[in-house]
């Protein structure tokens, strides 16, 4: 395995082409907005988004602005601050390739990648028009049981990248998560993970019990950039919080066409911008 | 009661309140209560039954770090439930029907929506799995509470020989509180709120449901609960839903 290449924030969404099929994490877990930001003004092109499970404004803008062919997501919503208004606009004028899962399905497809298998079984699920929709998800008689016993299989989940935030990296490349192990899961099931984090950490992250328990060794970690408050205008736990009013704004400008491109003159066509 | 009385009593509590009091009511006797995402009422209506029951029964909050105990990152609320650890949780709809089938997902004809919802978070699984699924939407109009619902997230009910420990227990709105029968496959109305009538209510839905000759009206908070609610519950609350516990209680995030 290769050593983790730490470069810098525009290299890192450069090393992201056109047409990936990248991982995202949810509004509560670490969202790389920095990236994002330098992956709007590159701009990216075709990107195939797999919320895992659910994402807001990341997804949100990267539709607006162009940059998505397809996504897979068991939501796209702005939590307390209402719908999202770009992906909901791009849903009712056809003009995204979207497919509906549920969020224990994408978890559990992620771990079916994790271990190097085909397929995942889930409970639950049978008889909503969520299966009814999805061709790639099978039910099978639970082949265990004497009664009949219908479950359904999912097929593995393997994204070319997880992108994601954290406040740490060391310089072997691992990286302190804390409690938010949806982004372990992305990181073992991706092909690479690009990571930004607030801090470098002077020391092994691997070293102590008590931060090795909440760390990705550097063997799932290909490249991190430096980043700091590159959550914003989300938080990251313990360090600081989602900037509200902010996101209050957004959720108002992007319910038109014009507010949304208003919104991105103001806050990330410009690289010099840094919140 | 005479018509300035209602008035008066009214006064003394918010709706938000009144449906606080409802849910938690409906929490009774559970060890376990999960909320999901964008839940202010039913959050606060769980942190109240935890506090009611002097600690008996747990409350996950997702979005919460402080009233969140999973450390195994976002599946583990989805193993816990498929194992029968959680009692109870809650479930919206942009649409719900007689059946108690949900739709968070849009309406039109799918994938060609006119109106698109966030989508169907958790909600096909968790209503299969979780013995006391609270059903919560605070409009009730025929707008949401349809006769067929346009998109089945998650079906209010299964056929037999489908692994189902789970599923629909009680509808709560702005307007009533309906039981749901699962053998029967429908629901009931139970209690109206304070300031409507079963007439208002048969009015506002556009599917069909059982009623006794006379309904009942639904009680208000309790005093006690409207102290918890203002003070220790505001507080915890206000750390996943500042703006729901500011407009509601007048209460400020904690730094």
């Amino acid at each position: 395995m290769a050593a983790t290449q730490f470069i810098d924030l525009a290299e890192l969404a450069d090393r992201i082409p056109d047409g990936a099929f990248l991982a995202l994490p949810p509004d509560y877990s670490n969202v790389p907005m920095a990236m994002t930001h330098a992956l709007l003004r590159r701009p990216a092109r075709d990107m195939r988004l797999l919320c895992v499970p659910t994402s807001g404004i990341q997804a949100d803008l990267l539709i607006g602005a162009g940059c998505v062919a397809a996504i897979e997501c068991a939501a796209v919503s702005l939590g307390e601050q209402g719908p999202a208004p770009r992906f909901t606009n791009a849903v009712v004028n056809g003009s995204l390739k979207f497919v509906d899962s549920t969020c224990p399905a994408i978890h559990a497809a992620l771990q079916a990648s994790e271990k190097g298998l085909p397929f995942m079984p889930l409970r639950g699920i049978l008889g909503s028009d969520i299966l009814a929709n999805r061709p790639d998800w099978k039910v099978i008689d639970n082949p265990f049981a004497e009664e009949k016993d219908p479950i359904v299989l999912l097929p593995a989940i393997r994204p070319d990248f997880a992108v994601f935030h954290a406040r740490w990296a060391d310089r072997q490349g691992n990286v302190w998560i804390g409690r938010r192990r949806e982004l372990m899961t992305m990181a073992h099931a991706a092909r690479r993970s690009f990571v930004t984090v607030e801090a470098v950490f002077d020391g092994d992250l691997l070293a102590e019990d008590e931060l090795a328990a909440g760390t990705i060794p550097g063997i799932y970690v290909d490249a991190v950039a430096l980043a700091p408050r590159g959550a914003w205008p989300m938080g990251l736990a313990d360090l600081y919080a989602p900037d509200v009013a902010h996101l209050a704004d957004y959720a108002k400008l992007a319910r038109s066409d014009a507010g949304f491109r208003e919104y991105l003159a103001q806050n990330h066509l410009e690289p010099a911008h840094a919140g | 009661m005479p018509a300035d009385a209602t008035v008066a009593k009214a006064a003394l509590w918010r709706r938000e309140e009144l449906l606080i009091a409802v849910l938690a009511r409906l929490l009774d006797g559970v060890d376990h209560v999960a909320v999901g995402a964008s839940s202010p009422i039913p959050g606060a209506a769980a942190l109240l039954a935890r506090a009611l029951s002097k600690g008996d029964t747990r409350v996950s909050v997702l979005g919460s770090r402080r009233h969140n105990p999973f450390t195994e990152g976002g599946r583990e609320l989805f193993d816990c439930a498929a194992q029968g650890r959680i009692g109870a949780f809650f479930l919206g709809g942009g649409e719900i029907d007689g059946q108690a089938n949900i739709n968070l997902v849009g309406m039109g004809d799918y994938p060609r929506l006119d109106v698109r919802f966030p989508g169907s978070f958790g909600s096909a699984y968790l209503y299969m799995l979780i013995p006391r699924v609270i059903l919560f939407r605070e409009e009730h109009t025929r707008r949401v509470m349809v006769p067929r619902v346009n998109f089945i997230s998650a079906p209010g009910t299964s056929d037999p020989g489908v692994h189902r420990p789970g599923g629909p227990y009680a509808l709560v709105t702005n307007l009533a509180k309906f039981d749901f029968d699962r053998e029967r496959r429908s629901f009931s109305l139970a209690t109206v709120h304070p300031g409507h009538s079963a007439a208002d209510v048969a009015e506002a839905t556009g599917f069909e449901y059982d009623q006794p000759a006379a309904v009942p009206a639904t009680e208000p908070p309790p005093p006690e609960w409207l102290e918890l609610l203002r003070g220790r519950i505001a507080d915890e609350l206000a750390e996943t839903y500042p703006k729901f516990a500011k407009a509601v209680f007048g209460v400020e995030a904690a730094a």
